[in-house]
């Protein structure tokens, strides 16, 4: 973790087992929240917005206190690669995560096209597929239309 | 058990294999007459298109097979609100085989992810239209006798033209193709198929406005309507269906072997006076449809092997 805000940072305090994403632009965590599904979780989650950072100026930061593969962090690699994630075990971080983009992503994204067929039938899955990883394009799945932000 | 969403499913291999038995079929009829007997094709049209569900119909009856279907959705239980993988789960048990038109794009795809039974894209949206693709490349193979080293010229609605995105995705795979993309700026190709198609696999290709310009270097006209549907003010549309007409004066800068192909219906696009001149063969396009349907369906039916 970026240790750069020093006293002034607020502590929540130390996570034993689990995972920090850390350096998450700020103002972001909340989105992230959501997309992971954070939120049904039966664990300890803090999010810390704003916090100082000498790298970025001010970044968020999501601790959460559960093994690393209940979450599906592919998504992460999507929103923004920046995003570190350093996994904790007995209070030390052990490894940290390189994000890539993932093939697939399913039900985070919603198509815009308003000529897809998952404009009128909402129970579908909304997939979007990388279809050029270089350019870091997605399409929708069902009408190949681009995503874009 | 395989189904047809693009015509970039199947290989150029295999798209081989098709036109080869399409071209046996047109040569020997009869031979093809009663291969489907006892079997049913399901033509689930959810926007009108007498031009190609009459097609897919032919070609199952000129096998001896049996049709069933809808034509509108006004007519189907999408009126009352089902979805389309309920409707295809329902129809896997009525027929053997499906064509789906709709006008939302990757419906098909949808139905082909729940169908116990090969789904046939017939259309969908403004999206992929393959077998009118593989009906295009039959007629060139057929009449020019190649399907590489070709320019051709495409022309009219390039923006919202599936017919067009799904020729150019599929005439991509032959060696020295050139396209010379003729269309107002309005109705240029969608980014998507100049960046991942045209620009990515270094296919040669030229964007003009003016028909004129390019039509004396063409191997293959393909004109497009302008299709009033598929604009939202009718304006718009008024303002452009007019620009790019091809008549009996355009045609004497064309090429003595070029040819004019046109996915059909016409509207004002074409003169009717260039109906007469040997190079326009958007009637026999039709014919040729009817033969790439009947050999879709016997490889998808498993009839006839790939």
């Amino acid at each position: 973790m970026d240790n750069s805000g020093g006293k002034s940072m607020l502590n929540v305090g130390k996570i034993e087992n689990g995972f920090v994403l850390d350096h998450i632009q700020a103002g972001k965590s909340m989105s992230i929240y959501r997309d992971l599904q954070l939120g049904q979780l039966d664990c300890c989650v803090a999010i810390i917005k704003n916090a100082k950072s000498n790298k970025m100026g001010k970044k968020d930061i999501i601790k959460v206190e559960c093994p690393v593969d209940i979450v599906n962090l592919d998504i992460l690699g999507f929103i923004d690669h920046n995003i570190t994630i350093n996994i904790i075990r007995n209070g030390e971080i052990t490894e940290k995560l390189t994000l890539r983009l993932p093939k697939e992503i399913r039900n985070v994204l919603k198509c815009k096209n308003p000529r897809c067929i998952t404009s009128i039938e909402q129970e579908l899955d909304q997939i979007f597929m990388l279809t050029d990883p270089e350019k870091e394009v997605y399409r929708c799945r069902y009408c190949e239309e681009k995503y874009t932000l | 058990m395989r189904h047809l969403m693009s015509p970039l499913d199947f290989s150029v291999q295999e798209l081989d294999t098709l036109l080869n038995l399409a071209g046996d079929i047109q040569a020997d009829p009869a031979k093809y007459a009663k291969i489907c007997e006892g079997r049913k094709l399901a033509t689930l049209f959810y926007e009108p298109s007498t031009r190609t569900r009459l097609s897919f119909e032919a070609a199952m009856m000129n096998m001896g097979g049996n049709v069933l279907g809808f034509s509108s959705a006004d007519s189907s239980s999408a009126a009352k609100g089902e979805s389309v993988s309920d409707t295809i789960r329902m129809i896997s048990c009525y027929a053997d085989i499906c064509a789906m038109r709709h006008p939302k794009e990757g419906a098909p795809l949808v139905a082909s992810m729940n169908s116990s039974i090969p789904v046939i894209n017939a259309g969908d949206g403004g999206h992929q239209h393959p077998t009118q693709t593989i009906t295009d490349l039959l007629t060139i193979r057929s009449l020019k006798g190649r399907l590489d080293n070709l320019t051709i010229g495409l022309c009219g609605d390039l923006k919202f033209g599936r017919t067009v995105h799904s020729l150019i995705n599929a005439l991509a795979r032959y060696d020295n193709i050139t396209f010379m993309l003729i269309s107002p700026n309005e109705l240029k190709i969608p980014d998507y198929i100049r960046t991942d198609v045209l620009e990515e696999k270094g296919i040669h290709f030229k964007e003009v406005e003016r028909l004129e310009d390019v039509l004396s270097d063409l191997d293959i006209l393909y004109m497009t309507r302008v299709q009033k549907e598929r604009f939202f003010s009718e304006d718009e549309y008024i303002r452009m269906k007019d620009c790019y007409i091809l008549n009996a004066e355009k045609m004497q800068l064309a090429r003595e072997d070029m040819l004019v192909l046109h996915p059909l219906p016409r509207v004002n696009e074409i003169s009717v006076e260039v109906d007469k001149d040997p190079r326009a063969v958007y009637f026999k396009q039709v014919q040729y449809g009817v033969y790439a349907r009947m050999a879709l369906i016997l490889l998808l039916l498993e009839i006839k092997k790939w």
